[in-house]
């Protein structure tokens, strides 16, 4: 067993890191990447607060191994934001008070973006639906739900919602 | 809850993967999607000295020749989701693909991976066993075809030898005049389902029914073959009546385990009221009545 490098992409810039095989994505974007928006909740792919987008897709961090992200590019909560500038999706979630500890907030905001990029005009249920992998210890999930419904419905136009993960600003 | 350590060795062809686990034995393991894998290597149910990694094993694309579907073994349960080749020729296994945990699970998942894992309630395997679909398994003999309903042995136990992977799995495509649907019950959405069921009804050109299949999850050991006792729809013509009287005698004739999710008599309840449902959407899709 031994370590290796890999170099990879976190929200846009080049990342390198040597890593044993066993570590898993979550591991090294928190504990050698510094990436510490990305949440340790289980590590078993039950809660998805360490949600990120693998090229774009939503991925659990802590069911890929840190090897296997080689040459890939990652986009975490923080690549939602352009700058200090929120997402709107980020203000919905404020105006709502959709965060009470924060904790399962990243993965939240990463797949209710992902949701609604292929979903514009989503039900209530079905935004229950596709946030009932994330867990909220704090049970705030009616917040958070009405903070995706807003944004979901604020957005008059569909195409104006910058793609995460594809371009990240 | 972190793996414990191991060599990592990466696959470059189906062949390099079989050598490596011959080499290896028991103590190694093949990573596809690693949704089912790496959870049990977190929780220490599993602790393989060595991973085989064959993400990066160019296994083709899902194509439709001659009437059968081939859909590569690393296929990934969302890209069975949004095929189009599976949704016209194949449209259950993407139903089933749809169904899978989440959206995060099926952008890694594999087709290869879920059936090799074996899990009883999972979907692809009961809906590979309704559609009479055929795993190719590669070994260090070479090529074998193992038709779905000798695959699966037991719990998380198939016919592979501890040398083989699953490279690719045939299934035969849609007739015309047939529907098929996928249905299950879970406590939250996402979760395993407690019971699922797939049905394949084709019907003749008078409307009545030329053929059914229908298979459960998640009552026995393994997926359920239930056709027999749902051929009583066998040469009629299909209506709610006639399908809640199948249901009924198909929940009679199951025999569900009970577990610590689910007593055996509300498994049988929930394979008659899943059945009713599978058969009346596939019924109805047979007939070009919904889509």
């Amino acid at each position: 067993m031994r370590k290796s490098p890999i170099a990879l992409t976190v929200n846009g810039r080049t990342r390198e890191a040597w890593v044993w095989p066993h570590q898993t994505l979550l591991q090294v974007l928190r504990d050698v990447l510094g990436a510490t928006e990305v949440k340790y909740g289980c590590g078993e792919g039950v809660c998805s607060t360490c949600t990120v987008l693998m090229d774009g897709e939503s991925i659990n961090s802590c069911l890929m191994f840190a090897v296997q992200a080689a040459g890939r590019s990652v986009t975490t909560v923080k690549g939602l934001a352009q700058g200090e500038e929120l997402h709107p999706l980020q203000e919905s979630f404020l105006a709502h008070d959709a965060a009470q500890c924060g904790f399962c907030t990243p993965g939240m905001l990463l797949i209710a973006h992902e949701f609604i990029g292929r979903h514009p005009q989503p039900s209530r249920e079905e935004i229950r639906e596709a946030l009932a992998g994330n867990l909220c210890r704090c049970t705030g999930y009616t917040k958070i739900i009405d903070a995706v419904e807003s944004f979901a419905m604020d957005r008059k136009d569909p195409a104006s919602t910058p793609p995460a993960g594809a371009a990240p600003r | 809850m972190y793996p414990a350590p191991f060599e990592y060795v990466k696959a470059a062809a189906w062949h390099d993967a079989v050598d490596l686990l011959k080499e290896h034995g028991d103590d190694a393991r093949v990573l596809a999607g690693g949704q089912s894998l790496v959870p049990m290597m977190s929780l220490r149910l599993a602790s393989p000295t060595h991973v085989v990694d064959v993400n990066d094993i160019d296994g083709g694309t899902i194509r439709e020749r001659n009437g059968t579907v081939e859909i590569p073994a690393l296929a990934r349960h969302a890209e069975l989701e949004r095929s189009p080749v599976l949704a016209s020729v194949c449209p259950l296994l993407a139903e089933a693909a749809g169904l899978i945990g989440n959206v995060r699970v099926r952008h890694r998942g594999t087709l290869g991976g879920s059936l090799a894992h074996g899990d009883p309630s999972a979907e692809l395997p009961c809906a590979l066993l309704a559609l009479e679909g055929t795993v190719r398994a590669l070994g260090p003999e070479g090529e074998r075809r193992i038709r779905a309903g000798s695959f699966f042995r037991s719990y998380f136990t198939t016919s592979l030898a501890p040398s083989e992977v699953v490279v690719a799995v045939e299934v035969p495509a849609a007739r015309d005049r047939s529907g098929a649907a996928f249905v299950e019950f879970a406590n939250r959405a996402g979760d395993f389902a407690i019971v699922g069921v797939a049905a394949v009804v084709h019907l003749d050109d008078s409307d009545g029914c030329r053929g059914v299949r229908l298979t459960a999850g998640g009552i026995s050991d393994r997926p359920v073959d239930l056709s027999e006792p749902a051929a009583a729809l066998l040469g009629q013509p299909p209506n709610e009546a006639l399908i809640a009287d199948v249901a009924g005698a198909v929940s009679e004739s199951s025999d569900p385990r009970g577990d610590d999710r689910a007593t055996p008599e509300y498994r049988r309840q929930l394979v008659g009221v899943l059945t009713k449902r599978a058969l009346h959407r596939a019924w109805r899709r047979a007939a070009g009545a919904e889509p």
